[in-house]
């Protein structure tokens, strides 16, 4: 009908268009991106902008779609809509100042962030930590874990239709939130850990409150498997769906519940024992089936480890001080010098390394997000498959979107 | 029909169909209502309650809402198409409730054909999502429309077969003399007799109706709202009401069908019709709050693999045993 027109409303065309030669088809006329995402081999292709509001990005990841009926032909996420600077912010911040940010690169499993930078600065300050404060470090991003891979589980299934498992999750994660509320005070972006220690001591109903919910997830979990994992819809929908082979998972450097669900059993806690998670007794879920349903039961597989954790660490609670009494005040300068630090998060592998000249700040500070390599796997995985794959491959990947961006 | 047309009976008709509009309206609300209490009962939520006594009037302020909004169409959408799309989607349907026998003095329109009526009109259905997602020039829209038609097309057989086991069975298409060929027990209804021939009826109406977990049309999370993304308004509200609509439509069929109709173990009349019927709707509700959705590979090879192959024999083994 206005086959000149732009197809975006903002009335710009494409500035490349027509320099390169590029932007032949209308389809793809629009901002300086879609413009290089060119009109493959096959001219009866359909181009689809996915994102960045889509019910199933999870935020706001941009995927451009090369389809062939519903099959994809290409697929080529773009970041960047979240993009908050939080390295440069890193290096204008005094170390104490930049905790905050921590809460907030990866809103799901933030006390991970919170320990990888604070490990990374303890490391390069030398500042030790008593026993009683790792092992509040351990319960409390345990917990965290759990809550990200309920939270995870229940957005999953909305990804493949399915409305009310979010709900079931949403009502054990409350229980989660309120007991990391009295240990942190706060209920998603936490940043609680300090160099030294943690912020607060846990408190008798804190200890009482996690007694009291190990025991009430295992009996929910049977009921998660019985209502959903066997179900025979889903099984069909991500059995065999989204196959990650090894060499890919290498490739890319994913790491978590993706590489482990490729059957690689690399998991920090155990590849770079850090703390005390050499002192518990667990197991590192791996499974070889290498699709969705693997990194599916992965996930849930570490939510029972999780519990296994915190059921060790909060009897074996060690009694003493939450603060070295001689951790440092919050404006004590960083020595020169490099420190890396990595922990497990619940995506995969969280490193921070610092670089520090001496000065008020560090000069340099780089964030190792999990999800950045695991989504960076998308676009040759979903290569072949149906768009509903797309969708179910991008929830398996377990993407938070901010954490990617940074 | 023939010369004998006489104004009585188009003013019966046209009674009929003001009935009919009123009833779909009423019940339309009444659905809405219904599903958020049963999704909140299944989600341990209390669902609306805000809105009135427990919440019963969220649903007459939600359709306040849609028809107090604007009608947005588009830029470059086609103005025929994209607001022919909706009328043709719910008006159809309304057709589809004369020949129903809610009762024995209950029925708009007592024809011998109206099992062919319904499922003529019936097809009206698909036109609609396909001119809603092919005219919104939405992407999106046009990938929904897509699904739709594969899908309609598809479950539109074993439906049939379905249909047609029962009609041979009874000897006629008349819904009222279906009814009247089944007993008030229920061990008199077709389901007894036709076990197979409902689950394929049901499960194809699922289809059919595009409910969860055959909703691949506006399937949320891949399409963001398949054929309807660009409608809002009243736009939006047509085709919200033509589902409801066509769920109380392949429930009600389903009851003459299978169920025995009106008849019950004692009190014959429209409450026994109107129980069933909500019996089945509350389990249609019941599935979309449970199960995920399914492919839609896997959609059609379970209407080309599994529904019309058993549809086949089940009407053969029907048509054989009616022989002897």
């Amino acid at each position: 009908m206005h086959s000149t027109e732009t197809l975006w409303s903002n009335g710009t065309s494409c500035p490349a268009a027509s320099a390169d030669g590029g932007c032949a088809d209308d389809q793809i006329a629009g901002d300086g991106y879609t413009c290089r995402f060119e009109q493959g081999a096959r001219p009866e292709s359909l181009i689809l902008n996915m994102g960045p509001q889509h019910p199933s990005t999870h935020g706001v990841l941009r995927v451009l779609l090369e389809l062939d009926g519903e099959y994809i032909v290409r697929a080529e996420p773009v970041l960047g809509y979240l993009h908050r600077m939080h390295e440069k912010m890193a290096e204008v911040k005094t170390p104490a100042q930049f905790m905050p940010n921590m809460g907030r690169v990866d809103y799901l499993h933030a006390l991970a962030w919170n320990w990888a930078y604070v490990g990374a600065v303890e490391k390069l300050a030398g500042i030790e930590i008593p026993e009683r404060a790792e092992y509040l470090r351990v319960i409390t991003c345990e917990l965290n874990r759990i809550s990200s891979h309920l939270l995870w589980w229940g957005a999953y299934l909305l990804d493949l239709g399915a409305f009310t498992p979010i709900m079931y999750a949403f009502d054990d994660r409350e229980m989660l939130l309120d007991l990391l509320q009295l240990m942190t005070g706060s209920r998603l972006t936490y940043s609680s850990f300090r160099f030294g220690g943690v912020y607060t001591d846990a408190s008798p109903a804190f200890v009482q409150g996690v007694r009291q919910f190990i025991p009430h997830l295992r009996s929910r979990l049977p009921m998660y498997t019985a209502l959903v994992t066997e179900n025979i819809i889903l099984r069909r929908r991500i059995e065999e769906v989204g196959v990650i082979p090894q060499d890919m998972v290498t490739r890319y450097g994913a790491s978590g519940p993706v590489a482990r669900g490729s059957g690689i059993a690399y998991d920090v806690r155990r590849a770079e024992p850090y703390s005390v998670y050499d002192r518990f007794d667990y197991e590192i879920p791996v499974r070889h089936e290498e699709c969705s349903m693997a990194r599916y039961m992965v996930r849930m597989a570490e939510i029972e480890q999780s519990l296994r954790i915190i059921e060790q660490a909060i009897e074996s609670l060690p009694d003493g001080e939450h603060m070295h009494p001689k951790a440092p005040k919050p404006s004590f300068k960083l020595p020169a010098g490099e420190s890396y630090f990595a922990v497990e998060g619940a995506r995969g592998k969280i490193g921070v390394w610092i670089a520090s000249d001496g000065g008020k700040t560090p000069y340099r500070v780089k964030l190792r997000a999990p999800g950045f390599s695991n989504l960076a796997l998308f676009a040759e995985c979903a290569r072949g498959t149906l768009l509903a794959d797309a969708v179910a491959i991008l929830g398996s990947l377990d993407m938070v979107i901010p954490e990617i961006d940074r | 029909m023939n010369a004998t047309i006489s104004f009585d009976s188009v003013l019966h008709v046209v009674l009929a169909l003001v009935g009919v509009a009123v009833f779909v309206g009423l019940n339309g609300l009444l659905l809405v209502y219904a599903e958020r209490k049963v999704a909140g009962f299944i989600q341990r939520r209390p669902g609306p309650y805000e809105v009135g006594p427990q919440g019963i009037l969220q649903a007459v302020a939600d359709a306040l809402k849609l028809i107090g909004k604007q009608l947005v169409r588009p830029d470059r959408a086609d103005p025929l198409l994209f607001w022919m799309a909706p009328v043709l989607a719910f008006f159809p349907v309304l057709l589809l409730f004369l020949p129903i026998p809610f009762s024995p003095l209950l029925t708009g329109w007592d024809v011998n054909l109206g099992l062919l009526l319904i499922l003529a009109f019936a097809g009206f259905n698909v036109l609609a999502l396909l001119l809603a997602g092919w005219g919104s020039n939405n992407k999106y829209g046009l990938l929904g429309a897509a699904r739709a038609v594969a899908q309609s097309v598809a479950y539109e057989i074993p439906l049939l077969l379905a249909v047609l086991a029962i009609a041979f069975q009874e000897g006629t298409l008349s819904l009222t003399a279906i009814v009247g060929g089944q007993g008030g027990m229920p061990w008199q209804w077709n389901i007894v007799v036709q076990p197979l021939a409902f689950l394929i009826f049901f499960v194809s109406a699922l289809g059919e109706t595009n409910r969860a977990p055959f909703d691949l049309p506006e399937a949320e999370s891949e399409l963001t709202a398949g054929f309807h993304t660009e409608y809002s308004g009243m736009g939006f509200g047509m085709f919200f009401l033509a589902e409801y609509a066509n769920m109380i439509v392949a429930c009600s069929v389903c009851t003459v069908l299978f169920l025995g109709g009106w008849k019950g173990p004692f009190l014959d009349g429209a409450w026994w019709f109107l129980a069933k019927v909500y019996g089945l709707l509350l389990s249609m509700m019941w599935f979309r709050w449970t199960y995920p959705r399914v492919r839609f590979d896997q959609l059609l090879n379970l209407n080309w693999r599994w529904l019309l192959p058993l549809g086949v024999l089940n009407l053969l083994a029907t048509a054989f045993v009616m022989k002897l």
